[in-house]
């Protein structure tokens, strides 16, 4: 009983560390390259001059990092939750992107893209519902 | 323009970088062992699959062109036109590595692209 209630509490919580800290670098790696500024790559000295940027940014390390912690739950999960249940979860985080957007960076989204990503979501969560081994063992 | 160029590389580089880093695996074969030691080895025995090597390089770039595009358009929008991966993953998957996409999983792609066609038109 209490290795089943320590399993799904174990679940929950890395899924949960997934739905907040995928979004979360995302937004991040957006605020970061918003500050950087248009990125134009016209020539070698050009790109590397963004490159630069961009790995000097503590905004952008901040966000590498929460994407690395939803990478690191993503992987552990999966080592012993089924996919065809762990992948819905991907879903919410396009919900939860827009929300980040919307109150931490003040992107305006209008009712229709909110439309949008809810249909994503759902799209997502079919695909989630679908066997996530189609071929045979080799 | 550019800006389709780096979301055509962020969805395309990033698929075809899942899409071979997933063929290396199959090569590698099943993980079965999670102790440190043996995740190790089968990073080793992983990176010895040039297909691997292959997947990072395309999945580096498709990072780096998401920067690109998250510098020029808000993280609203970027986010989910990204999930068209799941129609270029399920193109992929059924003639690259040959999988069944069943028509169940066809509709959740088309849903996804339904979505994101929204998404795109659906500014102020």
């Amino acid at each position: 009983m209490t290795s089943s209630g320590g399993l799904h509490f174990k679940t929950y919580l890395l899924i949960f560390f997934m739905v907040i800290f995928g979004p979360l670098g995302n937004v991040l790696l957006g605020k970061g390259m918003k500050h950087i500024g248009a990125v134009s790559i016209g020539t070698p000295a050009e790109a590397l001059h963004v490159l630069s940027r961009v790995l000097t940014s503590g905004t952008i390390w901040l966000g590498i990092g929460s994407l690395m912690i939803f990478f690191a739950a993503n992987m552990l999960v999966l080592s012993w939750a089924d996919y065809s249940y762990v992948q819905p979860a991907s879903s919410v985080a396009y919900g939860m992107s827009a929300l980040m957007a919307h109150f931490l960076l003040r992107e305006a989204v209008t009712p229709t893209r909110w439309v949008g990503v809810a249909i994503i979501c759902l799209g997502v969560l079919v695909v989630g519902h679908t066997p996530p081994r189609t071929t045979e063992h080799s | 323009m550019l800006v389709f160029i780096f979301y055509f590389l962020v969805i395309c580089a990033g698929t075809g970088g899942e899409l071979c880093v997933s063929r290396a695996m199959k090569a590698v074969g099943e993980v079965k062992d999670f102790r440190p030691a043996a995740l190790v080895g089968v990073v080793l025995r992983a990176l010895r699959v040039s297909w691997m090597w292959i997947g990072l390089g395309l999945m580096a770039t498709a990072f780096f062109s998401l920067l690109a595009v998250l510098s020029r358009q808000n993280v609203s929008v970027v986010v989910p036109v990204t999930a068209l991966s799941y129609g270029a993953g399920a193109l992929g998957g059924r003639f690259f590595l040959g999988e069944r996409v069943t028509s169940r999983r066809w509709a959740g792609v088309l849903l996804v692209c339904l979505g994101v066609a929204l998404v795109i038109v659906g500014g102020r």
